[in-house]
């Protein structure tokens, strides 16, 4: 092997600096350098994984527990749970932790199901395959803020141009912005606009890792398409969809980019109509400088999605184990 | 700092070494492979890329004409002449220029360095053996679906402490983590880095670090390549945490877009004419290496 060869011909261990391999000093150490050296490999990552990773999200906790002001961040007040009191009395929490809920399925259901649907054409034989397959990718590649800056302007009340073809086919323009419900589909669209390409690549690789003799034995059962679709396709998907279903609920629930800049308010409409959780934190913690509070509600972010990817784990086994049951 | 850029798939312990990825071979499975689609799949595909490409029609749209344009019904479907004013004035008014620039200094830096720590770190836990292997790995993996997001207030105090606020290796440093990197390479490597080569290079007595830059590397390079290709687009992206630790005084592209929706700018045309400058690069980098970054995509959701 040629590669092999290189490596004979290169240099010797730098580690290995006594005079030979046999010399039982050069190889003791040279076996504790080797028993060593893995460390010095993982170690770059998991200094900064440490420092900047890992210690704030279990930091997030403590700070909760404190008063702790924007431009005084090094002082720290115990106040015990007094910022989850304060958060849980307060309705805009309320507002926040149902707007997140309400545009987290209208942007997940309509997105997932859509991507679905597209992975299944995909997955046909198709004339430029490649440039449909990066076509559709691009809404992935484009920044939040500006597919939420195009949005805003598509969305606007008097002048943009969803609401004049609405107009043409002959309603009453909506108003996007302070209606609740419609500036939540609003806001789900870009959602369901970024999203959709994507997870309909992740679907069509799950696709096509399905053996392809389980089409076959389908067909010669006489199923039909629609029937292989039902019991071939999705069970065989399940996994991914599972993944994509859990990937999409923590994007939701940390929904941030969309309705800060939809309409450029931290408070998510005039009357808190779209905003989120992860812009109620924001607002807390940077418009108004309680980091305390806002930490105490990145800790209850945080208790929403292990038990919302538990949930979503729970129901993925027991179905599983019904499917496998039968 | 996004978790999200390829969705990562549920690592089998102990699962044997596979055969290199090819993404071809993966192809030869699924329902369709050798249905040819009718003309009502292309009829809807057509419409799907329709929806994808409009949106930066319309920024092409909106950024060449005149805020006076924006308020005209019915509205103004194609191209106007003033892209190169809009341009002008928003590279004068929201410093767009610095921006970009510093946005390429922070997304190649973070690049760069994850590339390399995840390498490293991939290839220790891929076929290295060393103690608490396992445990850190299962760490790792365990973080990799926390949204980093909701560390950013002990984040914003170490920092704040270090004095970087407004500073780029604010972002750059903590952009460096990429748990979905290390386990994205350790996965290519098990897969693609047979054992027998370095039991053979350890034989001709070849030292870890030797293996590492005459072996490891040059059969790392094409999974480094789409990390990296990932790494920057997330990093371009990165809105959450660059807004926080970053303002207008040193912004990124992403700040920058910010500022211009959030009222500092009035003139809609110029907000679309930043919008614009802000997404060309990535779209160039798409552009060119679209094919393997959807290569990359699909090849993380596939069972490794």
């Amino acid at each position: 092997m040629s590669l092999t060869a290189t490596a004979k011909a290169g240099p010797r261990s730098p580690a290995g600096t006594g005079p030979g391999p046999d010399d039982g000093r050069g190889a003791a150490l040279r076996r504790t350098w080797r028993k060593a050296s893995p460390y010095a490999y993982i170690a770059p990552f998991f200094t900064l994984f440490l420092a900047f990773g890992l210690f704030p999200l279990l930091y997030t906790a403590f700070v909760s527990l404190y008063r702790v002001e924007l431009q005084t961040s090094g002082e720290m007040e115990w106040r015990g749970i007094a910022n989850y009191t304060a958060l849980f009395t307060d309705e805009y929490f309320w507002t926040s932790l149902r707007n997140t809920f309400t545009i987290g399925v209208l942007s997940t259901v309509p997105q997932l199901a859509m991507a679905l649907g597209l992975a299944h054409l995909l997955n046909y034989k198709l004339r430029g395959r490649t440039f449909i397959r990066t076509a559709i990718l691009l809404p992935y590649a484009t920044s939040v803020a500006a597919a939420t800056l195009v949005f805003a302007q598509l969305f606007g009340k008097d002048f943009g141009l969803i609401n004049y073809v609405i107009g043409l086919v002959g309603f009453d323009p909506v108003d996007w912005q302070t209606g609740t419900v419609a500036s939540q589909i609003a806001v789900s669209t870009i959602v369901i606009w970024r999203w959709t390409g994507y997870n309909a690549l992740i679907y069509l690789a799950g696709m096509q890792s399905i053996p392809h003799e389980l089409y076959e034995a389908a067909e010669m059962d006489g199923a039909s398409r629609w029937r292989q679709f039902l019991h071939v396709t999705l069970p065989g998907l399940r996994p991914t969809i599972v993944f994509t279903v859990i990937i999409s609920t923590i994007g939701a629930t940390q929904l941030f980019g969309e309705p800060l800049l939809f309409e450029g308010s931290i408070s998510g409409g005039i009357s808190h109509q779209y905003q989120t959780l992860g812009l109620y934190m924001y607002e807390q913690g940077w418009g108004f400088f309680h980091l305390g509070r806002a930490a105490a509600i990145a800790w209850v972010m945080f208790v929403l999605i292990v038990v919302l990817v538990g949930v979503n784990a729970l129901i993925a086994r027991r179905r599983a184990r019904k499917e496998a049951g039968r | 700092m996004t978790a999200l850029a390829a969705p990562p798939t549920t690592p089998e312990k102990g699962d044997p070494p596979q055969a290199p990825p090819s993404a071809r071979r993966i192809g030869r499975g699924g329902a369709g492979r050798t249905m040819k689609g009718g003309w009502l799949s292309y009829l809807i595909l057509g419409f799907a890329l329709l929806i994808s490409a409009f949106p930066f029609y319309w920024t092409i749209v909106t950024a060449s004409r005149s805020n006076a344009d924006m308020a005209k019904v019915p509205p103004s479907l194609l191209p106007g002449p003033n892209l190169i004013k809009n341009f002008e004035q928003v590279l004068e008014e929201a410093d767009i220029g610095k921006a970009l620039l510093n946005s390429l200094i922070v997304s190649g830096s973070i690049t760069i360095g994850t590339v390399l720590c995840c390498t490293l770190a991939g290839f220790a836990f891929a076929k290295l053996k060393f103690k608490g292997r396992n445990a850190l790995l299962t760490l790792t993996i365990g973080t990799m679906m926390i949204p980093p997001q909701l560390g950013v207030i002990p984040l914003f105090m170490l920092i704040a402490e270090l004095q970087w606020v407004n500073q780029l290796q604010a972002v750059i440093l903590p952009g460096l983590v990429s748990a979905f990197g290390v386990f994205f390479m350790r996965q290519y490597l098990v897969q693609s880095l047979p054992d027998e080569l370095i039991e053979a290079a350890r034989v001709d007595g070849a030292s870890t670090a030797r293996i590492f830059w005459s072996i490891v590397i040059p059969i790392a390079r094409p999974g480094m390549a789409v990390l990296g290709m990932l790494t920057f687009m997330t990093a371009w992206n990165d809105f959450f945490w660059p807004i926080i630790a970053l303002s207008s005084q040193e912004p990124t592209v992403q700040v920058a877009l910010r500022q211009l929706g959030g009222g500092y700018v009035n003139d809609q045309s110029v907000i679309m004419a930043g919008t614009l400058l802000g997404t060309l690069p990535v779209l160039l980098v798409f552009g060119l290496l679209g094919r393997q970054i959807v290569g990359g995509i699909m090849q993380g959701a596939v069972k490794g």
